[in-house]
């Protein structure tokens, strides 16, 4: 087995990196695949809450690393899908803690045990970035259709692509259907031409996602809500099947010309 | 109707449209590392080198970065004066 490393990031903060790292592992794992989450944000540990696993951590990241325990003694099994696990981050230390270096020798060793290794990356360009990015084989863009996280967005993509990383894909988050339709909000594909890189996919605005975040329990269980089923969407994007677009009340053909310019026909 | 009326006058009147003029602009200078301000200078003293060796019109003179996918070309246009009409 060699797994591949997905590292979520963005730039700005607040656009649903930790939501959507922990709806793409349950997604993964719902699907069957053995998956890893790794929270690098050190200092601000979050993917745990989100996951509903913060009263089971014991060992973390830095503890892994410094060889404080085992890599296994670090990894917290999933409440749900035994095939899914988080490393969560150390709270009491900050992002020096670790070098881009040592991310990759602890992917390298994950990278034997299961299928996908998820990072969760904190926000900015520092050195906490640099260390999410160093292992990774794909590395998905969240932004949201704000003028903000748009240019973060950019920012980091330059990055990535300076970096020599072969494949980044953009997911557009909290997308408004009715604000668009106004013209209030920039639509998916104002932000997939601005940013010009290939759209894995959009997920709409959706109250689900606060109330799934306060149950600890990932939205994408809840296959009732629009935003879960974008995020399950994806993870099956990710396994290679071709997923068309969700309508989002739209009655105009937006999305479907989405999947057309994603799949190169425009 | 709003946003029809403001595609055939060539301009943006939604904020959607607004933020995407902006990001347009911004993103172009970002990824350039050139910023209008100095964008300016360089047409300044482009004009200046090539008027050393022919004469340009220099208020017809455009310089700008376009953008095509992630790749930015910088495009100069700089009519030339008729000799004919110099006289």
């Amino acid at each position: 087995m060699s797994g591949q490393v997905l590292t979520i990031t963005s730039g700005k903060g607040g656009v649903g990196k930790t939501t959507t790292t922990a709806n793409l592992a349950t997604a993964l794992a719902s699907l069957g695949q053995k998956v890893v989450c790794l929270d690098s944000d050190i200092g601000l540990r979050n993917l745990d809450v989100v996951m509903g696993l913060e009263n089971r951590i014991v060992y973390d990241l830095v503890d892994a690393i410094e060889g404080h325990c085992r890599l296994t003694q670090a990894m917290i099994r999933d409440r749900r899908f035994s095939n899914l696990h988080l490393i969560p981050a150390a709270q009491t230390r900050d992002k020096t803690a670790i070098a881009p270096s040592d991310m990759v020798r602890l992917c390298d060793e994950l990278r034997s045990e299961v299928d996908w290794i998820i990072i969760d990356s904190p926000a900015g360009i520092e050195r906490g970035f640099r260390n999410a990015l160093a292992p990774s084989d794909q590395v998905l863009v969240v932004t949201n259709p704000e003028i903000s996280a748009v240019r973060d967005a950019d920012r980091i993509i330059g990055i990535v692509e300076a970096e020599e990383k072969e494949s980044v894909k953009l997911i557009i988050n909290r997308i408004n259907p009715g604000m668009v339709k106004r013209g209030d909000m920039l639509s998916a594909e104002d932000v997939v031409e601005l940013l010009a890189i290939p759209l894995i996919g959009i997920i709409p605005e959706d109250e689900a996602v606060l109330v799934s975040t306060n149950n600890g329990s990932p939205v994408v269980l809840n296959q009732k809500s629009q935003a879960g089923l974008a995020f399950l969407n994806i993870g099956k994007r990710l396994l290679g099947e071709d997923v068309p677009w969700l309508s989002l009340n739209q009655k105009s053909g937006l999305f479907l010309r989405l999947g057309k310019m994603l799949t190169g026909d425009i | 109707m709003a946003s029809l009326i403001g595609r055939l006058l060539g301009k943006s009147s939604t904020s959607a449209g607004q933020a995407k003029e902006r990001l347009h602009l911004v993103l172009v200078h970002d990824r350039t590392d050139l910023s209008p301000e100095n964008l300016k200078s360089l047409k300044d003293r482009l004009i200046q080198v090539i008027s050393e060796y022919v004469e340009i019109n220099d208020a017809e003179t455009e310089i700008q970065i376009q953008g095509q996918g992630r790749e930015q070309t910088l495009i100069a246009n700089i009519p030339l004066k008729s000799p004919r009409r110099q006289r």
